[in-house]
């Protein structure tokens, strides 16, 4: 299984990956923890109905090498990214991001209202509910990580083991950078001050939760369905954890090709 | 040789199931366990022992930083530095050291450091961790991916701060500051010797050659795992050009010393199977945050299989907690005087290492066994080492404190003068 085509766009100076398939109106998709390394289940199925656009976000696997070390800010990370939306041809597209890849579009709708036509969060990081933060993906073993992160973890793991022809050191430094990443754009609460921010989301936005995360506390979702400033829709993905687009890829694309032909 | 004696101040009351019912010494300890009033005589007695070893001809008495943790109460080293340097008179005092990029703004280090500098004549060694992962990005929350780079930075401002002598603004990546100047500067110039605390790290070497600062390895896994370590700290300084000094390197030891090895092996029994079973029990979940380590660093132990054999039996190594293993595996340096020089002599000279830190105080150690094995240590065995290495070098890296007719003398007698008046 993989994309229909993989091109490079370069966004300062440096190059990053940016995954095509399917036909019909662009939808953008910013990944969750880890990036892609693969096509998957999930993006196969949108692409039944739709044009998925998948850029790699900074430091990610495809994401320009290290270039999430450049940016140490909120802004520097918005920047980058609208710089990587619009490079991929996807201004003003419907945009679905999955945990930290949600963070950054929810910011993104919020920050450049016209960049975003409407808007899926999956399993969204970025705003606390107060001191109750969202669990500690770091402080974990390898094994807690990945029950955190999925109600399928043997799947996950799966999806992330080595290919047989891959470098083994490099495989395992583009894992390693990738957590990277995510730590430098979340470190140490997940707080990104999109709550300051969310407001200004005028969009149509779905947000989509699996019932089953263990990364954000169910407290929280109140935080994503009030918040924007815009029409919200939400659905619970029964058996599926954060990484909801892991766990049941067909339940969450199936969600998210609804919400799209309804508000089109 | 230059002998420091290395405190690290453990709490000596962790109960007998620590590690059973506690996932780890650090971060996540159980803040339940912590008694002030315990800590209060702990604390206390941890002074007393740095003083005596003071008066005892160590050349230096060493203090370090940590955050949460049951095995090093010193959260501000500097606090107990500035006491030291009132209460010692000749020995040196080394913090090893600020976490810099903890500090906020920097330039408070460059002034705590500068006071302790000021107030001890000149005896500071300014110790400059980049800080373990539990201290700074679990315990203080910094950045794992930032971390290195909000250091290199601090140390830069520090520097300046200390060397500049005129008001100067700083515009780093991190720290801005309109002005920059510091009160006090430090006593010795251009500043107090600088020493850096690291493990394994190929870019901590070569910025030790660079900046011509002392590398020291602090393991807690004495000097038979060291070797592979100062080894190639040693190959890199001669792939760098740059003469073999024993004087660049430190490494820490842990010592127990009596009459005889029997007696040693009783003695220091308890205390270093605290140590190594309760201190010890660190939560793998905090060793490794990403970013952390440098992946020029990650990629160096995947491809070095001498590394990676290494690692696997220091890793096998590590499980030790009884007396026996912790003895065979040499933690811990037992035996009568001749027996720990011999072994010492033998380490240090493998190593090529000038300045030993040793521990005389670990685990639950009490103070009487502490002075014990101090007294010991500084009458029998340092005599037999004490020149070692210095027919052959100098010490580029030592302070150089106020000629001792020029320094203050602390008057506890003022007090009683003031009242007496009155």
């Amino acid at each position: 299984m993989s994309p229909e085509h993989e091109t490079t766009v370069e966004v300062a100076g440096a190059p990053y990956r940016v995954w095509t398939a399917g036909t019909g109106a662009p939808l953008g998709v910013l990944a969750g923890f880890g990036g892609f390394l693969h096509w998957t289940p999930f993006l196969a199925r949108l692409a039944r109905h739709r044009t998925v656009v998948v850029p790699s976000l900074p430091g990610f696997p495809g994401g320009g090498g290290r270039a999430h070390v450049e940016l140490d800010t909120q802004l520097d990370w918005l920047l980058r990214t609208q710089d990587l939306l619009a490079a991929s041809g996807l201004s003003g597209a419907d945009l679905a991001g999955v945990s930290l890849g949600a963070a950054l579009a929810a910011d993104v709708a919020a920050v450049w209202p016209d960049m975003v036509r409407r808007l899926v969060l999956v399993s969204p990081l970025g705003i606390n509910d107060g001191d109750t933060v969202i669990a500690d993906h770091w402080g974990a073993t390898h094994s807690e990580q990945l029950a955190l992160l999925s109600s399928c973890p043997g799947v996950l793991e799966q999806y992330r083991r080595m290919p047989p022809d891959a470098d083994e050191i490099e495989w395992d430094v583009s894992q390693i950078r990738a957590n990277e990443a995510a730590a430098r754009l979340l470190w140490p609460n997940g707080e990104t001050g999109l709550g300051g921010r969310i407001g200004r989301i005028t969009c149509p936005t779905l947000v989509v939760w699996g019932a089953e995360d263990r990364m954000v506390p169910p407290g929280h979702r109140r935080l994503y369905r009030d918040g924007p400033g815009g029409p919200v829709s939400e659905t619970v993905i029964e058996g599926a954890g954060h990484q909801a687009d892991f766990d049941r890829p067909d339940d969450v694309a199936a969600a998210l090709v609804a919400f799209l032909e309804t508000e089109a | 040789m230059k002998f420091l004696w290395f405190h690290l101040m453990p709490y000596t009351e962790l109960p007998d199931d620590f590690r059973e019912r506690n996932p780890g010494v650090w971060v996540n300890i159980d803040s339940t366990l912590f008694d002030p009033r315990r800590a209060h005589v702990m604390y206390n007695d941890f002074m007393d022992e740095l003083e005596y070893a003071g008066t005892c001809g160590f050349d230096a008495v060493c203090v370090n930083e940590h955050h949460a943790n049951g095995y090093g109460l010193m959260p501000s080293p500097n606090l107990i530095a500035s006491s030291l340097a009132r209460s010692t008179s000749e020995t040196m005092i080394c913090v090893m050291g600020n976490s810099l990029a903890l500090y906020n703004p920097p330039t408070r280090v460059a002034e705590e450091m500068a006071m302790i500098d000021c107030i001890s004549g000149g005896r500071l060694i300014a110790g400059f961790p980049v800080g373990t992962p539990m201290d700074t990005c679990y315990a203080y929350g910094q950045n794992p991916s930032m971390l290195r780079d909000r250091y290199l930075e601090a140390h830069d401002l520090v520097k300046r701060a200390w060397t500049e002598r005129r008001v100067f603004s700083f515009n780093g990546r991190y720290n801005q500051l309109r002005y920059v100047n510091i009160w006090p500067h430090t006593l010795q110039k251009p500043h107090p010797p600088i020493w850096i605390p690291g493990g394994g790290s190929v870019e901590t070497w070569r910025w030790c050659a660079e900046m011509d600062y002392v590398y020291c390895y602090l393991s807690y896994f004495g000097y038979r795992i060291g070797l592979s370590t100062m080894r190639g700290f040693w190959n890199e300084m001669d792939r760098l050009g740059k003469d073999r000094n024993p004087y660049r390197a430190g490494f820490l030891q842990f010592v127990g010393v009596a009459e005889t090895r029997e007696e040693a092996i009783r003695l220091y029994r308890e205390p270093a199977e605290y140590f190594y079973g309760r201190c010890l029990h660190l939560d793998p979940r905090f060793v490794q945050p990403p970013g952390y380590t440098t992946e020029a660093t990650i990629r160096a132990r995947v491809e070095g299989q001498v590394a990676a054999a290494a690692r696997k039996a220091t890793a096998r190594a590590r499980t030790a907690t009884a007396m026996e293993d912790i003895v065979e595996q040499g933690y811990v340096i037992v035996g009568s005087p001749d027996e720990v020089a011999e072994q010492l002599r033998h380490a240090v000279t493998e190593m090529n290492v000038g300045h030993l830190m040793l521990l005389c105080q670990y685990g639950n150690m009490d103070r009487d066994l502490t002075a014990y094995n101090t007294r010991m240590f500084a009458t029998r065995v340092m005599p037999q080492l004490a020149d070692h290495f210095d027919d052959r070098w100098q010490n580029h890296w030592w302070p150089n404190p106020l000629p001792a007719a020029e320094r203050a003398v602390p008057d506890a007698g003022l007090s009683g003068t003031l009242a007496a008046a009155e």
